[in-house]
């Protein structure tokens, strides 16, 4: 449990909002007393998003669009740092056959990883919204989260040392699961701690939730809550190994609380669906979902991020189509 | 460029095979209709779309004759698992021509392609497989052994959900035995026509279904012929009754299913965006052109302001505009007859001091369109919580108790439907158990099913559509029964166990009608 | 100088697959008068085993899917058995030795038969099925379920029709079926195999072994992870001892029958292989 020294750098939000210390019991209280979520209802609500029919001028955009969001993923054991190279020239030049293509949001790599990343980016490092690329590195024993909490705050404070702008943690769903809430937001609390700089800056925090783990829509809601709560910035779907990973009414979800987060706070917190979307079409319902659950203002690389890899071929190959009117192949396309 | 203005995305008419002018469907062919012929158009910039036949009287003579010669010679001495091939062949025709069937209905309906396509012809087909399956079970269907057909069935459908309400009348009729003459709603005659051309297709013998296009009196000839044995209609509750008082001894069974003002319920701890998309689904699909539309909110007062507020925020992604644009949510209201209805009691709403509210909507210069509306404010006592608008108009009152929910939710003379939004499952049980309406939503709206019976309590109308229920309307018991020997006494004529099946001896007309 | 034919290998159909026995026998076939047909696969106990558990993990997708899926899956079998019809006479006038008509007659009623079980799929519940009026505030309903794995034998003495007889009514609510063919006459059966590996039924849904139900019969009847057993063609196989066998785990046995009307359609052959499950919930206003 934090001291009551370390509980005044919280957000004041959280306590606020509580009305109390974030501990099991209030967490709790605030949590299940969150409106239920009937999954039938809200798959349909999905279900129906993805109808909408994206075409022409909409859909040129809309590709565009995706691109610029991306979070360009490679994490594996067998990581490299040419490996890592070859990702980051991906990421800069997307298209060798299109210098017009616009470049992804930022490089999600292992902790580890990041020194490479960040030399190898070289000047194109920086700031998404001013046509850089960011780095993204997963932390706190990422993907399982099984390790002390100790290894955690020196996993991503060696990686926001390294240069990171973004850290991807995972919660603890072993303690989420149990019900041990304070934990839960304790953790990130201090990883988001662990995220600041020494010019008091910090790195941005991502909270992969899990879904696939977490199961229940309820147990989603509130996971999401409680990372909001915590200090998170992004609340994000997944680590990509466990399936089932981001899924549309998942990630609907989670849009929704971050609206209700907006009416009650007047704060923007973003979400990154990640793993399993790896067509053009299915990024394109996560764009309609955007748009339409918490206004198109999301549609941008500080509130919304795709964590993929082989989705970006595919948009490349249908940005070709839409500008060569015939259907394009893998020749076409570069590996990363 | 805001994303949301999503760029056309047209669904092609180009999959229509129309003709310029259709004739009526009888005996198997297509025929010339001796009533004056009139348009129909497409109600979302109202354009022509064909010429279609009116049927006089005499042509709907001739369409109930082809129907009995074929009830006779045909249809009541073919066995069920023959009567059920064909309506197999019927769903799977619907299913090969889903896409063409889809277009040609929100051309002529006004509704989006987006429900035509994933809502309407998808039940179609299903309503046709799953009676098909019952023709050669009529033993399980609840009657007892060896039930019987009733004859020539007269159904008369609306305008609102055409192919669908065709399928629940047809579909049950001839999976129970009887031959069928129906009438489709003037302004929305298109899908029956094709329909027709799949019963070519099919090779159904002729005069099974005959199909009669026309306005209120080729219905009411429908109806009031003599040698019609069952009546089936679907529409408003003012025609339900008069159709009522026609039939009234002369011993034709009937079956009405009428008008609704359903409430629909949403407690403190529904599940509130689902809840939000539920009461959106309840008055907008279709345009609000639903029977058994939620239209009027029954929200717990201590969540009404939360509730009113994302129901209109929810409502600013609404797309209305072109039927054929696969984005469209909100169609065009199908008649400029409608619409004025629409828009009288609307203003009635806003005399008797309710608060209106629509999204900013941009309206076509042409066609009928109606902005999605939400009354707050609403009282009991107003005409727009008691009068079925038909339209995209939301009704909001709020209660205080499940009580006093299901008290007003029951303060109507029709009994519909209903839905109640809720988390807790006992309360949805308890509360589904006193309100007195035909089909009861529990985190859910207008759901349909082939398998799942759907009706009216009170002047909503009475009898069953859909599932093993629905085929009661088109059985009788075996003639040995003891409610068949009661019948045939009360016709005051000996039934003879060598009586051709389904003529029920009849009385004497009593009074004069029309 | 006529065509030569392109003999055609028949094997086994496990979890949509046709493997060989895996321990590599076959039989003969031959036609009614004594004519070389065909070597046909001899099921092991092995491949039975291999069935059984190709057939449990068809369950979940199988009984999980609506009934109105599986109602045009099964729908969507007659339809391809009827373009296979010639396929059907061809195999039944060579193996029974009957004439054409007879063979086209047999076809024809077990493709009916077929249709008329794929229409109960979506009203069985509605018929075995009903709330219960308890007394007390709960809202009380009784519904059938699949009881899961069902190994059938089925008639030994029809080609077609009784193995279609045997072999549909546990599918309707959501079974999965391993079933050993007649021994003599086990063509159709494979011939049906093919249809169903070209209809959208999954895989392990229905499993077919050919060869000696005596051999294989005792193995069905003793695999804990079988539910049902059906010996309705096991008449001439000491089947009182498969049903002594089935009794250690409990299965739920039907016994033999003979004669032209073995499995004849009924709603009873359903409901035989369902469990029937109430579910109490509580009914509170306030």
């Amino acid at each position: 449990m934090m001291s009551r020294t370390d509980l005044q750098t919280l957000p004041e939000r959280a306590v606020e909002l509580l009305g109390g210390e974030p501990d099991d019991t209030t967490l709790r209280r605030y949590l299940h007393g969150l409106p239920g979520v009937d999954a039938v209802g809200l798959e349909q609500r999905a279900a129906g998003l993805g109808t909408r029919s994206i075409k022409t001028t909409s859909k040129a955009w809309a590709l565009d669009k995706i691109i610029q969001l991306i979070d360009l993923t490679t994490l594996e054991g067998s990581d490299t740092p040419g490996k890592v190279r070859s990702l980051v020239a991906k990421a800069l030049t997307p298209d060798a056959s299109d210098p017009t293509c616009p470049r992804v949001a930022a490089v999600c790599v292992y902790g580890d990883m990041v020194p490479h990343a960040v030399a190898a980016l070289g000047a194109a490092h920086g700031d998404p919204d001013n046509g850089l690329v960011s780095v993204a590195a997963v932390a706190t024993a990422f993907p399982s989260g099984r390790a002390s909490l100790e290894i955690k705050l020196a996993d991503t404070a060696d990686a926001v040392a390294d240069g990171a702008d973004e850290i991807d943690m995972v919660i603890d769903r072993g303690a989420f699961l149990a019900g041990r809430y304070g934990l839960v937001f304790d953790q990130i609390a201090r990883v988001k701690q662990a995220c600041r700089r020494a010019d008091g800056t910090y790195a941005s925090l991502k909270v992969i939730l899990e879904t696939g783990e977490l199961t229940t829509y309820d147990n989603i809601k509130r996971a999401s809550w409680l990372a909001i709560l915590a200090g998170g910035d992004f609340i994000k779907t997944s680590t990509g190994k466990v399936q089932p990973a981001a899924t549309l009414p998942t990630t609907l979800l989670m849009l929704e609380v971050v609206r209700d987060w907006h009416r009650a706070t007047g704060e923007k917190i973003g979400v990154k669906p990640a793993g399993g979307i790896r067509t053009s079409k299915d990024a394109i319902k996560y764009l309609v979902t955007v748009a339409e659950t918490v206004g198109e203002e999301w549609l941008q690389p500080h509130l919304f991020r795709y964590g993929a890899s082989s989705l970006l071929n595919d948009v490349l190959l249908q940005r070709q189509k839409l500008r060569t009117g015939a259907y394009s192949g893998a020749d076409y396309v570069t590996i990363d | 460029m805001s994303f949301l203005e999503y760029a056309p995305a047209p669904e092609s008419r180009s999959i229509l095979k129309l003709r310029d002018a259709y004739g009526l469907f009888i005996d198997g062919e297509f025929v010339e209709g001796t009533g004056e012929g009139f348009a129909t158009i497409s109600p979302a910039d109202e354009s022509h779309i064909a010429t279609i036949s009116a049927a006089s009287e005499a042509d709907v003579d001739r369409a109930v004759a082809a129907a009995r010669r074929a009830y006779e010679r045909t249809w009541s001495k073919m066995s069920g698992r023959d009567r059920g091939k064909y309506l197999f062949r019927i769903a799977r025709l619907v299913q090969e021509r889903a896409r063409e069937l889809a277009v040609a209905e929100s051309l002529d309906n006004g509704k989006p392609i987006k429900e035509s396509r994933d809502v309407d012809v998808p039940l179609v087909a299903a309503w046709f497989f799953y009676y098909a399956g019952w023709a050669d079970k009529l033993d399980y269907a609840g009657l007892g052994a060896s039930p019987r057909a009733l004859g020539v069935a007269g159904q008369v459908i609306p305008w609102n959900f055409p192919l669908l309400m065709l399928a629940w009348k047809i579909a049950p009729a001839l999976a129970a035995g009887n031959t069928v003459v129906l009438k489709p709603a003037e302004t929305t005659p298109l899908s029956a026509l094709i329909f027709a051309e799949i019963l070519q297709q099919a090779d159904l013998p002729p005069g099974v279904v005959n199909i009669v296009t026309g306005a209120g009196a080729t219905g009411a000839a429908l109806v009031s012929h003599p040698d019609v044995d069952k009546v089936a209609f679907t529409g408003s509750t003012g025609v339900g009754r008069a159709i009522a008082k026609e039939v009234a001894g002369t011993g034709k069974k009937l079956t009405l299913e009428l008008g609704g003002k359903a409430a629909n319920i949403v407690f403190d701890d529904a599940p509130i965006d689902q809840a939000i998309e539920g009461i959106v689904n309840g008055i907008f699909f279709n345009q609000g052109h639903v029977c058994c539309a939620g239209s009027r909110l029954l929200v717990q007062e201590n969540v009404h302001d939360e509730v009113v507020d994302r129901l209109k925020e929810r409502l600013s992604t609404l797309r209305m505009g072109d039927p054929l644009d696969k984005n469209t949510d909100i169609g065009a209201i199908n008649s400029r007859a409608q619409l004025d209805r629409i828009r009288a009691l609307s203003k009635i709403g806003e005399e008797e001091g309710a608060d209106r509210w629509s999204p900013d909507c941009v309206i076509p210069e042409n066609g009928f369109w109606f902005a999605p509306t939400i009354f707050t404010n609403v009282q009991a006592s107003h005409r727009i919580a008691r009068e079925e608008i038909f339209g995209p108009v939301l009704s909001v009152l709020t209660f205080r108790t499940p009580a006093e929910a299901i008290a007003k939710a029951n303060n109507t003379p029709y009994g519909l439907s209903a839905g109640i939004w809720t988390d807790k499952g006992s309360r949805i049980l308890a509360v589904a158990d006193r309100l007195r309406a035909g089909v009861i939503w529990a985190n859910t709206f207008n759901r349909f099913d082939p398998a799942s019976p759907f009706g009216g309590y009170k002047e909503s109308g009475y009898g069953r559509e859909g599932g093993r229920h629905g085929l009661a309307a088109y059985l009788a018991p075996g003639s040995t029964s003891p409610r068949a020997r009661q019948t045939a006494l009360a016709a005051g004529a000996t039934a003879s166990a060598s009586a051709p099946a389904g003529r029920t001896p009849r009385p004497l007309k009593k009074g004069v009608k029309k | 100088m006529t065509r030569l034919a392109v003999p055609k290998t028949y094997k086994l159909y496990i979890g949509g697959k046709f493997p060989r026995s895996e321990s590599g026998r076959t039989y003969e076939i031959s036609t009614a008068k004594g004519e070389f047909v065909a070597n046909v696969a001899k099921a092991s106990r092995k491949d039975a085993r291999d069935a059984i558990v190709a057939a449990r993990g068809a369950v979940k997708g199988w009984a999980g899917a609506t009934a109105y899926n599986r109602g045009q899956v099964l729908y969507r079998i007659a339809e391809l058995l009827e373009g296979r019809r010639a396929q059907f006479v061809d195999e039944i006038t060579r193996l029974e030795g009957v004439s054409a008509a007879a063979a086209s007659a047999q076809v024809d009623e077990a493709i009916d038969r077929w249709v008329w079980y794929a229409g109960w799929t979506d009203k069985h519940a509605q018929v075995a099925g009903n709330a219960n009026p308890v007394a007390g505030p709960y809202f009380n309903i009784s519904v059938p379920e699949p009881t899961g794995v069902v190994a059938v034998i089925a008639p030994q003495d029809s080609s077609l029709l009784g193995f279609v007889s045997a072999v549909a009514p546990p599918l309707v609510t959501g079974n999965t079926v391993v079933v050993v063919a007649s021994e003599q006459l086990p063509l159709s059966a494979i011939s049906l195999a093919e249809v169903l590996a070209t209809s959208d039924v999954p895989g392990g849904v229905v499993n077919i072994l050919t060869g000696s139900p005596a051999e294989i019969a005792p193995w069905l009847a003793s695999h804990a992870d079988v539910n049902a057993l059906d010996l309705v063609g096991a008449g001439s196989l000491e089947w009182i001892d498969l049903q002594v066998a089935a009794a250690d785990t409990l299965k739920r046995v039907l016994p033999p029958e003979e004669g032209p009307d073995a499995a004849a359609p009924s709603l009873d052959r359903i409901s035989a292989f369902t469990e029937t499950k109430t579910v109490w919930h509580t009914k509170s206003m306030v």
